[in-house]
């Protein structure tokens, strides 16, 4: 068990990081609100995981999966009907999540706030952010070439079915490593709205994937500190997200007076 | 270069191609015309391996491919500049950064088109960035669709100028989609006619006959009958 908090905040931190550089990417992506869906799906495998026993984040991890490769399939097929089934989806894994997750445990599998953290979860948490980071920087010029154009990107050898799926494996891996903090509402708060926010502040490429992780390590850290001074520790998820979008209300403002 | 055999291309139960085979050599240029909907764009995604067939294609060893598209459905919300792009596809292909300048002088990319965002370009300047995109890389095979749909007529002149010197220049393989006769009458040393009958091939003399674009185009063409003084005709798109 790593009692010492300077674990979590590391972790939470380096969430931040993952979160702002794929959040970028999905919000370009127009991706936000799939991504939003797949990371709901983490609910109905944390609350089995909780009937059974087990650690909850394995079976959030495993309905994450399942989760993606539903999306990456749904994604080939366009028009109305995948956004009725992306919908119809969301719906029916939030209720059976809500129904499957014990009473007691609801709160913390949908807002955050999981069991201490152990060395084995702090390790695994720590290769998820830092193999999520190394995807962006070593596959971002495959995505802005395939996010220009599909066409084009295939034309010049770019795997762009593959490239689709790594992304959304990679965007799960992300929410994966946010549950713990967040939970299965509020994981993908941190993949939409840092990179909402950084995308108000500037409209060039490179500056656009700092701005975004920046602005999502400021609401982690602005977040722990409110919860710890105002709310007593208890839940920082919420904090987070309520400090995230305080900075996306602070941005509109920014590009109102420009 | 190329060599194609007993191509079928079918969207669900629909052939858009049926039965094509042709040999394109290097450093010539071929020309592909029809009527909207017969299947040029298709050929040359086929081409490309962008959608998916039954027959063979064959490009010889070393082949490298450059596509200027008819028209990309890019997002302008992007926060992508042409030089964005140009560097990704550079660093993606493991080419110099100074292919980058090359490419732009080439296509008639000023620097301040270069660091535009791509959704605040005009129709031509978005032209002439995917001609600098698809000329990043030296290819050494250019399949152009449309080459001058969206250019006012000045820079249309340069389009075929420079397809033109990459040709003789540089010894480039051209495949082009057009609707502009008297460019596939110039440029063209094979011409393909994609039409719902059979597809027919040969020299620009030999296919772009009244007749032929009478049966082509299912009208009669005002062009070619007013070849003699083409210049009082406005020209067909």
């Amino acid at each position: 068990m790593l009692t010492s908090p300077v674990y979590t905040i590391l972790l939470a931190l380096l969430f931040a990081v993952a979160a702002g550089l794929v959040g970028s990417f999905a919000l370009m992506r127009r991706m936000l609100l799939a991504g939003d869906v797949i990371s709901h799906l983490a609910l109905p495998g944390l609350g089995v995981a909780f009937l059974l026993k087990i650690n909850p984040l394995v079976g959030g991890a495993a309905t994450l999966l399942i989760g993606t490769l539903l999306v990456w399939q749904l994604e080939q097929a366009t028009g109305l009907v995948t956004e009725a089934a992306i919908g119809v989806v969301f719906a029916a894994a939030l209720a059976v999540g809500a129904a499957v997750t014990p009473r007691e445990d609801l709160i913390e599998a949908l807002f955050g706030g999981l069991e201490p953290l152990t060395l084995a979860g702090f390790l695994v948490g720590l290769a998820a952010e830092l193999f999520v980071i190394f995807f962006v920087f070593r596959f971002r010029d495959r995505l802005a070439l395939a996010l220009f154009s599909a066409d084009l990107a295939a034309a010049a050898g770019v795997k762009v079915r593959h490239l689709n799926l790594y992304f959304l494996l990679v965007f799960s891996l992300t929410v994966f490593a946010g549950l713990r903090f967040m939970g299965a509402l509020l994981a993908s708060a941190l993949l939409i709205v840092p990179a909402a926010t950084g995308r108000q502040l500037t409209n060039k490429f490179s500056h656009f994937l700092w701005a975004s992780s920046a602005v999502s390590v400021l609401a982690v850290g602005g977040g722990y500190a409110l919860d710890k001074l105002f709310m007593k520790g208890a839940l920082p998820g919420p904090a987070v997200g309520i400090v995230s979008a305080g900075l996306f209300g602070l941005s509109f403002l920014k590009r109102a007076a420009r | 270069m190329l060599s194609v055999t007993n191509l079928e291309v079918k969207f669900g139960s629909r052939a858009i191609l049926h039965g094509l085979s042709l040999e394109v050599p290097a450093a010539e240029c071929l020309a592909i015309i029809g009527p909207n909907g017969s299947g040029k764009t298709v050929f040359l995604k086929a081409m490309l391996g962008l959608v998916p067939y039954s027959g063979e294609i064959r490009w010889d060893a070393g082949a490298r491919l450059g596509y200027v598209p008819q028209k990309v459905a890019a997002d302008l919300h992007l926060p992508l500049t042409c030089r964005d792009l140009l560097e990704a596809k550079a660093r993606y292909l493991k080419r110099p950064g100074v292919e980058i300048e090359a490419v732009a002088r080439e296509a008639e990319l000023t620097a301040e088109l270069l660091d535009t965002n791509l959704g605040y370009l005009s129709g031509g300047q978005f032209q002439k960035a995917l001609i600098a995109f698809a000329l990043l890389g030296q290819p050494n095979v250019l399949l152009f669709d449309e080459p001058t749909a969206s250019l006012d007529e000045l820079s249309e002149e340069r389009v075929y100028e420079l397809l033109h010197s990459l040709q003789e220049q540089s010894g480039m393989t051209l495949v082009l989609v057009s609707h502009d006769l008297s460019v596939v009458y110039r440029y063209a040393d094979m011409v393909l006619c994609l039409s719902k009958g059979q597809p027919c091939m040969g020299p620009p003399k030999e296919i772009l006959t009244p007749a032929m674009l009478e049966e082509l185009y299912a009208a009669p063409s005002r062009y070619y009958r007013h070849q003699e003084h083409a210049e009082d005709v406005p020209k067909r798109r």
